[in-house]
């Protein structure tokens, strides 16, 4: 008999931390499988989601945050927004977490071998990116240079803050943060994403772009590659949209001809702007 | 597979014989006909014109327990759905429905439940000799007495059924009640055929498909979809009562311990459907939610699984409450293009 794909795993969190505050805050989890033979299986690659939640509550689909190369554990950066992600945030090391997938299509990692990798984020869209910056640092001989763009309405926003200021500090990738407004002791750049990606001008050299971040900043980003020379297949992005089954069957997230479950939520440009649900 | 005939006398005695399964037919409840379960003094009804609600459920019931468990376990009980089941004098379009949203079931990843269900289950069709209203089955890729789907078909000749098995579970299930069949002769056969013939005729409303598929994501920004779908109450009947409407949503339900996790239909004409939890909703208003159903049923599908995911049952057009037509709205599609 086939394997039910609708059954979650059992993971144990093994460590929680907040990335943000306030009504809307950002916790992330470190997960464990609990079966030794569902860890051994499980294998993603950056850009794919999974489905968790807590039985009882649901389910929501969320971006795999860590990249495979970091070891035999998931990450997951969930904002606090409604019945399932309340639940999800009062888990705590030791409790437990249900967990399918990996679910969705992924960032072509291998086709941008020799490439130099630039991500652009904005707020919780740093998320889906974050695996990719980690799976280029990790395979570092492969790709010709990574470059990072991410920023947030205030410093208090911003995710994974502590990682990037260590980040920065290195020398095998190029890290810019940057917030909407001023604040004291802020030692990066101030102003929105979109404009400093066109004062940093990127060259479109053998360069691959991904953003992913509110849909307002999306689409400025998107006119400024364009401005600074990018050709849409050098541009890529990951959407997201209501799901509930994850495996392209309850037909809820769907941006015209396209699943986000399955046939995305990695786009290239190219395809995406023909689509102009996937805008809405 | 060789024809038979079955007495209408022995209707009765037919319906009984497969009493160790689970015989779903229509049923009149008093004021509508309804597929339900077979029970021991309810009357098997066939000389109906359709059902409110498509016989769907067989496969993919309204509410379904996806699996149990109990509070603070996480051990889980899935529901062991071998039960063998007779649908009993569907019409074709409602069994050709059935086999559109096959592709999508088994669409790479196989949905358990619908295939478990599928297997275990055995669809005996019954053709249509008045077709109703709205129907335009011809128009979309089905007929009549279109077999589609069916393991048996039967169709209504006066005095007898004639009953054709076109599978071989449709083939058991005869095997099973032999005793109360006559082997049909040419005659017959040709009864049949002139009265699906005729059926085929009978039927008024027809939509014309051709350039559709390609041609509907291209009016994106038409006027003729806020036109459309400019009386909608989003009721949500359309897709509720559609046999080929497949989406469902996915809820936990507890009561004390004891907790399932179900499935349920749902519409996509529900601005919840797809609503983020952010508040944002990439289909706000009817207007984008109408032309979603349309492309859904007429484009989307079609790219995706070579079919239109309309059997043209007329079901939308005859129960919306706002009298909103398919029919009309794909010509306004065709008058467009």
């Amino acid at each position: 008999m086939c394997k039910n794909p609708y059954i979650p795993h059992t993971a144990t969190v093994e460590d929680t931390w907040f990335e943000t505050g306030g009504e809307r805050c950002i916790k992330t989890f470190k997960v464990v499988f609990d079966d030794e033979k569902v860890r051994d299986q499980w294998s993603h690659l950056p850009g794919q989601c999974a489905m968790i939640g807590v039985l009882g509550v649901g389910e929501s689909m969320i971006s795999i945050s860590c990249s495979p190369t970091e070891g035999q554990f998931l990450r997951f950066s969930v904002m606090r927004m409604g019945k399932v992600t309340q639940a999800l945030h009062e888990l705590e090391p030791g409790d437990k977490m249900m967990v399918r997938g990996p679910y969705g299509n992924n960032f072509p990692v291998d086709e941008w071998q020799g490439k130099k990798i630039l991500t652009i984020g904005g707020g919780i869209g740093q998320a889906p990116l974050r695996p990719i910056v980690e799976y280029v640092r990790a395979n570092q001989d492969q790709y010709e240079g990574l470059t990072m763009i991410y920023g947030a309405r205030t410093s208090n926003d911003l995710c994974f803050k502590g990682e990037f200021e260590e980040m920065s500090k290195c020398d095998d990738l190029s890290c810019h943060l940057t917030i909407d407004v001023e604040e004291e002791d802020w030692q990066h750049n101030v102003g929105f994403v979109p404009q400093m990606l066109l004062d940093l001008d990127p060259s479109p050299e053998n360069t691959i772009a991904i953003t992913c971040g509110p849909p307002i900043m999306i689409r400025f980003v998107l006119e400024n590659l364009k401005k600074l020379g990018f050709e849409d297949e050098q541009i890529y992005t990951t959407l997201e949209n209501r799901m509930k089954c994850g495996i392209g069957k309850c037909g809820r997230c769907n941006a015209e001809n396209m699943y986000v479950c399955k046939d995305g939520p990695v786009f290239n440009y190219s395809v995406l702007k023909e689509i102009p649900e996937a805008f809405a | 597979m060789s024809a038979m005939l079955l007495n209408k006398e022995k209707w009765p005695e037919f319906v009984g014989k497969l009493t160790g399964k689970n015989v779903w037919a229509p049923q009149s409840d008093g004021t509508e006909m309804r597929f339900a379960p077979v029970g021991e003094n309810e009357k098997v009804v066939l000389d109906y014109n359709n059902t409110r609600v498509p016989p769907k459920g067989a496969l993919f019931p309204q509410t379904e327990t996806m699996f149990k468990f109990e509070i603070g376990s996480d051990k889980v009980e899935e529901p062991p759905l071998d039960q063998e089941v007779v649908v009993l004098g569907l019409r074709p379009c409602d069994a050709r429905a059935m086999t559109i949203v096959d592709k999508l079931f088994k669409w790479d990843i196989d949905d358990p439940y619908f295939v478990k269900r599928q297997e275990k289950t055995t669809l005996v069709g019954l053709a249509c000799n008045e077709p109703g209203l709205n129907c335009f089955c011809t128009s979309v890729g089905g007929g009549p007495a279109a077999t589609e789907g069916l393991d048996v078909i039967m169709a209504d000749l006066g005095e007898n059924y004639f009953v054709e098995a076109l599978t071989d579970k449709g083939k058991a299930l005869l095997d099973e009640t032999r005793d109360l069949l006559e082997d049909a002769d040419d005659d017959a056969q040709k009864q049949k055929e002139k009265l699906s013939g005729e059926a085929e005729d009978k039927i008024k409303r027809s939509v014309e498909t051709e350039g559709v598929p390609e041609g509907l994501p291209g009016l994106w920004d038409d006027p003729l979809w806020p036109r459309v779908s400019a009386s909608c109450l989003g009721c949500g009947t359309c897709t509720y009562l559609c046999p080929t409407c497949h989406c469902f949503d996915i809820q936990d339900e507890t009561e004390g311990i004891d907790a399932r996790r179900c499935r349920m239909w749902d519409s996509c004409m529900f601005s919840e459907y797809t609503l983020h939890t952010s508040g944002h909703n990439p289909r706000p208003t009817r207007k984008e939610r109408t032309r979603n159903r349309i492309n859904h049923k007429y484009s989307y599908y079609v790219d995706k699984f070579d079919v239109i995911a309309c059997v043209g049952c007329g079901r939308c057009t005859n129960l919306c409450p706002v009298n909103i037509d398919i029919i009309e709205i794909l010509r306004q599609v065709k008058e467009a293009l």
